[in-house]
């Protein structure tokens, strides 16, 4: 099985001259030398590569929306600032190979003629941070970055920046508002970053694993990349898998492999004494799947399928001995703190959700705080928040009011948490009498 | 005041971006290293170099995490309580954690050694539970083995 993104992984990773000698900056000097502009763009549309950082947008797609023809600084950035909770595979990529990543970044920018180029990487990832930036400078040292690269006359200049912690900084056009020195906000869209973006200049953002699998297209083509994959989405996929199995941890596999596979093969199964009820298939803002799913494939169109999404690719699994409802309420807690506070239903919308599951978990829920609940996953869905961030934290508040509606009932039921508590947090008598609490 | 040195650097951060403001995170995060906190009068001394208004720069430094606007112990602690950690143990994390330095997020010690602080998702959800103390991360963590780590700071 080929396994091209993390092959040559190694911890401390491999420098500018290993690199290049395990055939590291090929693709530059194919690209920048051999190829034009437009037709690396055209490879990577054809090669139908689909962003690895949650939204699965074709990336040669994303590229051909930059005007070309437009005089002035053009950027390119790469989002490192993995922060979704339950992922943990562009820190892999990040600390094990940042060759990969630069070299696909000084690929991605000559196609879209970017002039200065940015990894905009969490703040948290201190280990990455080392790695990124000898390898930038060996990146200069070596030619490939600055003035005149391999004498072709392309330049381009490249900047580590640190983040300062907000889960918003994910969202493509909140970071450019970051790396403007501002409130990491989301834009209005259109007009598209490919358009306008950093410093209203046209700007591609892509995130690291997209990035990291460039070189590898340029050199061995889009019918390659397609062959990786079990279906029509091309190339191999980092999946991971944490909670209570045998073996968490991160595998790059073909697109396309079923859960099945990953949990029972990849995570060793369920650890001793635990049982499966259901996953997180992509990260903390993808809905649950269940045991009925296990044989789904996991490519864009069959998580979608499902009723959930790929999203980053990295799993999150609910066993059977802990509670549901705590561990919503622990993603909406995270959601709630990290909403920017930009647009009304997300700033007041999450934290009531919060402190309705809250209630629900300390055994002073209400029958009706469900439907309240139920409601929040449309008055928070698609179409009703300025960006993804509220959509996102109500995908699995919707799918554990779905899948694990009895946990819900029995805490409101019994009024305590079935898992924590053995007392009933309210006496019967006095919840009789109990009246609204929000 | 800002130092010579604090100054030198954010005008360094002035020059590699096309409007001065843009250097906004920067000039915190440079006041930040050699504070260990944004105070109100650094927030002035920022504002007066990028020709912004006080209230703008503190616009910025409310908006992120880990800049911090209130005085901090010489370590802080990052405990990680996003959802892999919860399922992994955080709570016994959480109780020993508090337990032994005697407080609880959002506070220093009185001694000015620790700041605890809750932090969303480490990235390294396949060794939870974790934390992070200044730079260093630990994994795979469990309650037995927190003294140790704090002890390894002073």
């Amino acid at each position: 099985m080929e396994r091209p993104l993390t092959q040559h992984i190694t911890f401390p990773p491999l420098e500018i001259r290993q690199y290049e000698a395990i055939g590291g900056y090929q693709a530059v000097r194919k690209a920048v030398r051999h190829m034009q502009p437009k037709d690396v763009t055209a490879l990577v549309k054809e090669s139908n590569m689909k962003g690895r950082g949650g939204a699965g947008f074709s990336t040669g797609m994303k590229w051909s929306f930059v005007p070309m023809d437009v005089p002035g600084p053009k950027y390119l950035v790469a989002n490192a600032d993995e922060m979704e909770p339950g992922t943990f595979k562009d820190r892999w990529l990040l600390e094990g190979n940042p060759h990969q990543l630069l070299e696909g970044m000084i690929v991605a920018a000559y196609a879209i003629q970017a002039t200065e180029a940015f990894v905009f990487l969490r703040w948290a990832y201190k280990d990455a941070a080392v790695a990124i930036r000898k390898a930038i400078a060996e990146a200069y040292d070596a030619g490939y970055l600055g003035k005149d690269i391999l004498g072709t006359g392309y330049s381009l200049e490249m900047h580590l920046h640190t983040g300062v912690g907000r889960y918003m900084c994910g969202e493509e056009t909140a970071l450019l508002n970051s790396l403007e020195g501002k409130r990491a906000t989301p834009r209005a869209k259109p007009p598209f970053p490919q358009v306008s973006g950093l410093f209203g200049k046209p700007t591609i953002v892509n995130n690291v694993e997209t990035l990291s699998f460039i070189p590898h297209i340029i050199n061995k083509g889009a019918e390659w990349f397609k062959s990786l994959s079990r279906t029509a989405d091309g190339g191999t996929k980092i999946y991971g898998v944490s909670g209570r199995v045998r073996k968490p941890g991160a595998w790059e596999l073909p697109m396309g492999v079923t859960m099945r596979e990953l949990i029972e093969e990849y995570a060793g199964g369920m650890k001793e004494g635990y049982g499966f009820r259901g996953v997180l298939p992509g990260g903390a803002s993808t809905d649950f799947l269940i045991d009925k799913h296990m044989d789904i494939q996991l490519d864009f169109a069959g998580v979608a399928a499902a009723g959930s999404r790929l999203g980053t690719g990295t799993m999150v699994v609910l066993d059977d001995q802990t509670c549901p409802v705590g561990f919503v309420h622990n993603l909406e807690h995270f959601f709630a703190q990290e909403s920017c506070g930009f647009c009304t239903p997300c700033r007041e919308g999450l934290p009531w959700t919060e402190k309705l599951l809250w209630a629900i978990e300390q055994g002073r829920g209400r029958e009706e705080d469900l439907e309240l609940l139920l409601r929040h996953t449309e008055w928070l869905g698609p179409g009703n928040t300025f960006c993804a961030l509220a959509p996102g934290a109500m995908e699995p508040l919707q799918s554990a009011l779905k899948y694990f509606r009895d946990d819900f009932e029995r805490h409101i039921r019994e009024h305590r948490c079935p898992y924590h508590d053995p007392e009933p947090a309210i006496p019967a008598s006095v919840h009789l009498h109990h009246t609204h609490h929000l | 005041m800002l130092s010579m040195t604090e100054k030198e650097k954010i005008e360094d951060e002035i020059k590699q971006v096309p409007i001065k403001k843009a250097a906004c995170i920067e000039a915190l995060k440079i006041v930040q290293e050699h504070r260990r906190w944004v105070s109100d009068e650094s927030i002035r001394d920022v504002a007066d170099i990028l020709d912004m208004s006080p209230e703008e720069v503190d616009s910025v430094a409310t908006f992120y995490n880990l800049i911090f606007r209130q005085p901090v112990g010489r370590h802080i602690i990052l405990l990680c309580d996003s959802i892999s950690c919860y399922v992994m143990g955080l709570k016994g994390i959480h109780a020993e954690l508090t337990g032994l330095l005697g407080i609880q997020y959002g506070q220093t010690t009185a001694d000015g050694r620790f700041t605890l602080l809750p932090n969303p998702c480490l990235g390294t959800c396949d060794h939870a539970p974790a934390l992070m103390v200044d730079n260093d991360l630990y994994r795979d963590l469990h309650p037995a083995a927190l003294a140790d780590i704090l002890e390894k700071y002073t």
